[in-house]
């Protein structure tokens, strides 16, 4: 097991390369530049010019490349022209906000993906089933942002049970009780689409794995019902549901960067979009590495449960 | 069949919603005596001499001083960290008295010397601490000569020519006191470490959650009452107003028209609005293709249906403007000018008279941008409307930035027509900078529509060296009546700023220059 995640960390490295020389050349390619962004509406040409020369926007693609992966190379990521500090404290800063926000989410869709999933399987075509399944439709095709605005109005406005955004309480906040009521509606926001891809797949594979001879022979043995599905059919029908999981986190990290705009909250999805606008391309290459690695990450966490789930993959 | 977990699941659920309701009441309100302030976006840096947006502004004059400062409620200066001032008779020196006993929050004092080295850090390539930039707004101090400090509550400046808008300039947060011994500590960080000797001291920044002040007890003016004021960065405006809506703010910003009236009608909140020396206009490319001809350029104006603009569009919080001062320019406006008419009419006989019936134009439109309003629904219905009087207008939209890197080096073989905001603190800066021929773009102006005459060079000239108000407002309601007829622009409307605050703010007043002045603000 040791020698294949090993494997498969290594195989991490061309997948960063690939992604950084990407990221780097699209930030180039798009009009409009740093020095414009940082001097602002009155720039004259002359001073666009001259920033652009001390922050080295005149050299060569390729030579502005190699500095930036020499300087990553010594654990250097540079420092933000739009933010003026180190692009190491501010991703690290917000990635920890993501983290929060994208694992809670995370948790929250597989969770209850999963038991959607399999009530709706065990219950196929009765009233349970139906209800899930139509459940589940309108969370996969409702856009998120939209559903986000809709709970801020009902439960922060209306009710006023909740904040309506941020992450803490902006003066004397900050205790574990304030970030958890700012994170309910942001993850259950965030959850919804997830949440329903995974209950879709899980009922399929439940559905395949409950017709199976060996479901048969389970209950043929006299197992009760709820052994032969927590035990039997839903172990087999999981390891075709975790990859699904892992893939998900993308789904997850890319739409924290609506809800991140929506709830405010204090992420890289957020950061990255201002970085974007503002053309700070030292910021964007941070922000979009440590999301590539965690990604790449949490897929790698997936298969390894899915090999333990199912030995016959070790192969 | 049981299913125990889904049980739990659902039952934890209720419990949070229910529970969150319970610990939730008191959390609704916001603290007492802190004022909590909902800004359109995270600023950039608090020094002050580094920026270039309103957004960054609105924290930075609470935290500074100037040597003069705008008297509330106008666009003129009033003393400041400076007591009194002598300009001589040749507009070239300028000699400041400094208010004695004012320290910066770290401590240190203000004095001449500190004063000498904000000028010198902006303007000296050879300072020590000039790397800690770039200053984009430094050119509104270009012309200083020399900064001189021969006693220490004593700075003289010497002006290389003759520059009417330096006492105004240095109200504007350019020309904000940063302390000299912080920057020399912070170096390239200072933007996240300010200290000046404003009403606030800094307390905290945390990126894209808030920033903090608290109350300088020993303010020179007086302790402000507010303990604390928090600015906290809201993009969405859709958020914005739920925050609003739900007790989480206390003030914003930027309210969207769409919302004002629903907080008008509402006795909780209170909405204040201010015109200001904003100007939302077309630049016309007067260089080539159909706009070369005058007839054209006044067309345009006379085509476009303002007025539906700034009561549809902009739903009542902007007005119609005349020409290429805003009226928030008091002294300097010229009252007899009156805005182009809608007349589609007489735009079709001009159009017919230049020849130009039925011109194909290239449009730049923007998705945003500071002042630009609502602009991609602008533009739709300008290029409506020129359709009606059989213009071809085809728009092509930007990004912001992508789209100043586009308008700012001049038009010429790109487009034909730009949209374009400006916010300005004294009536020399848009015209000097925009309509001058020394401006085109390719001498470092912002002429991105070529625009040239020589009697209003000349008049801009003799209004910028003149030290006698009456004589420069003279000259500039001249070059209005000038600009005009001559119509670089399409003139179109002059925005008032808006903002709300929950009934428990007192003491607040927008203020015509765009700034969020917070010193004798309260809450109850």
């Amino acid at each position: 097991m040791a020698a294949y995640i090993f494997k498969r960390l290594v195989a991490l490295i061309p997948v960063l390369f690939g992604i950084s020389i990407i990221v780097f050349l699209m930030l180039a390619l798009i009009p409009g530049g740093t020095a414009v962004a940082i001097l602002g509406p009155l720039a004259s040409a002359e001073n666009v010019a001259k920033l652009n020369q001390e922050l080295g926007f005149d050299r060569p693609l390729i030579e502005q490349y190699l500095t930036w992966m020499g300087n990553l190379l010594h654990g250097d990521l540079g420092r933000s022209y739009s933010l003026k500090r180190p692009v190491a404290d501010e991703v690290f800063e917000r990635f920890s906000a993501t983290l929060i926000l994208a694992g809670t989410s995370l948790v929250l869709c597989s969770v209850l993906g999963l038991l959607a999933g399999v009530v709706s399987a065990v219950r196929q075509f009765g009233w349970t089933d139906r209800i899930v399944t139509f459940v589940v439709l309108i969370g996969i095709s409702m856009p998120s942002f939209w559903l986000g605005l809709l709970l801020i109005v009902l439960f922060a406005v209306e009710l006023r049970w909740l904040p309506a955004s941020g992450m803490v309480a902006v003066y004397g906040g900050g205790g574990l009780l304030d970030v958890v009521r700012h994170l309910i509606l942001p993850a259950f926001t965030l959850a919804v689409v997830a949440t329903g891809v995974i209950a879709r797949l899980t009922r399929t594979a439940m559905l395949e794995v409950l017709r199976q001879d060996y479901i048969r022979t389970a209950r043929a043995k006299g197992l009760s019902e709820r052994r032969v599905i927590a035990r039997h059919a839903f172990k087999a029908a999981l390891v075709n549901v975790v990859p699904l999981i892992g893939v998900q986190t993308g789904l997850v990290l890319g739409g924290a960067v609506y809800i991140e705009t929506v709830f405010q909250w204090p992420g890289i999805g957020r950061m990255l979009v201002d970085a974007i606008s503002t053309r700070d391309i030292l910021l964007v290459q941070g922000g979009v590495l440590v999301l590539a690695v965690s990604y790449v990450l949490v897929n790698l966490v997936a298969d390894v449960v899915q090999t333990m789930l199912d030995p016959r993959l070790k192969s | 069949m049981q299913f125990p977990l889904m049980k739990a699941v659902v039952g934890l659920a209720f419990a949070a919603i229910a529970g969150g309701g319970a610990i939730t009441e008191a959390p609704a309100q916001t603290p007492p005596n802190v004022l909590i302030v909902g800004q359109i976006a995270e600023p950039k840096s608090l020094d002050p001499h580094a920026v270039t947006a309103v957004n960054d502004f609105r924290i930075l004059m609470n935290l500074y001083d100037g040597l003069v400062r705008y008297k509330d409620g106008t666009l003129e200066p009033e003393p400041g960290l400076a007591e009194s001032w002598d300009i001589s008779d040749d507009g070239l020196t300028y000699t400041f008295k400094l208010r004695e006993g004012v320290t910066f929050h770290d401590g240190s004092s203000l004095d001449a010397e500190a004063v000498k080295f904000n000028f010198e850090r902006m303007l000296d390539e050879n300072h020590p601490y000039h790397d800690t930039g770039p200053f984009p707004l430094a050119f509104f101090f270009q012309a200083i000569d020399s900064v001189a400090a021969p006693d220490a509550s004593t700075v003289v400046f010497k002006l290389k020519e003759p520059y009417a808008p330096f006492l105004s300039n240095l109200a504007y947060p350019t020309g904000l006191i940063a302390s000299p011994a912080v920057v020399e500590e912070y170096g390239q960080d200072y933007g996240r470490h300010p200290s000046g000797t404003g009403p606030f001291k800094f307390e905290s920044w945390e990126s894209n959650t808030s920033v903090v002040i608290t109350r300088n007890d020993d303010y020179w003016d007086g302790a402000p009452p507010l303990e604390a004021v928090v600015y906290r960065p809201i993009t969405d405006a859709n958020t914005r107003v739920a925050e609003m809506l739900s007790g989480g703010i206390d003030l914003m910003v930027e309210v969207p028209p769409d919302n004002l009236d629903q907080f008008r009608q509402d006795p909780a909140f209170k909405v204040y609005e201010q015109a200001g020396p904003h100007l939302w206009f077309l630049i016309l490319n007067a260089k080539e293709g159909p706009f070369a001809d005058k007839r054209v350029r006044q067309a345009v104006n006379y085509a476009i249906d303002k007025k539906a603009l700034v009561d549809d569009v902009l739903q009542g919080t902007a007005e119609v403007a005349a020409g290429p001062t805003p009226p928030a320019f008091a002294w300097a406006y010229n009252e007899a000018l009156k805005p182009y008419p809608y007349d589609p009419d007489k735009a079709k006989a001009l159009l017919e008279e230049a020849g130009a019936a039925g011109a194909e134009l290239t449009f730049y439109v923007t998705e945003g941008g500071s002042g630009m309003l609502d602009p991609v629904a602008m533009g739709t219905a300008i290029q409506a409307d020129l359709a009606k009087v059989g213009l071809d207008v085809t728009i092509e939209t930007y990004e912001w930035n992508t789209f100043l890197g586009e308008v700012n080096p001049g038009l010429e073989g790109k487009a034909d027509m730009a949209e374009m905001a400006w916010m300005t603190n004294d009536p020399d800066t848009l015209p000097y900078l925009a309509l001058r021929t020394e401006a085109f773009p390719d001498k470092g102006g912002f002429n991105s529509g070529y625009y040239s005459n020589p009697e209003v060079d000349a008049l801009l000239e003799q209004a910028r060296s003149s030290t006698d108000r009456g004589e420069r407002a003279r000259l500039y309601k001249a070059m209005q009546e000038i600009v005009r007829e001559d119509a670089p622009w399409a003139f179109v409307a002059n925005w008032k700023q808006n903002a709300v605050s929950t009934a428990a703010v007192e003491g607040f007043a927008l203020q015509p220059s765009f700034f969020l002045i917070l010193r004798d603000v309260s809450k109850n």
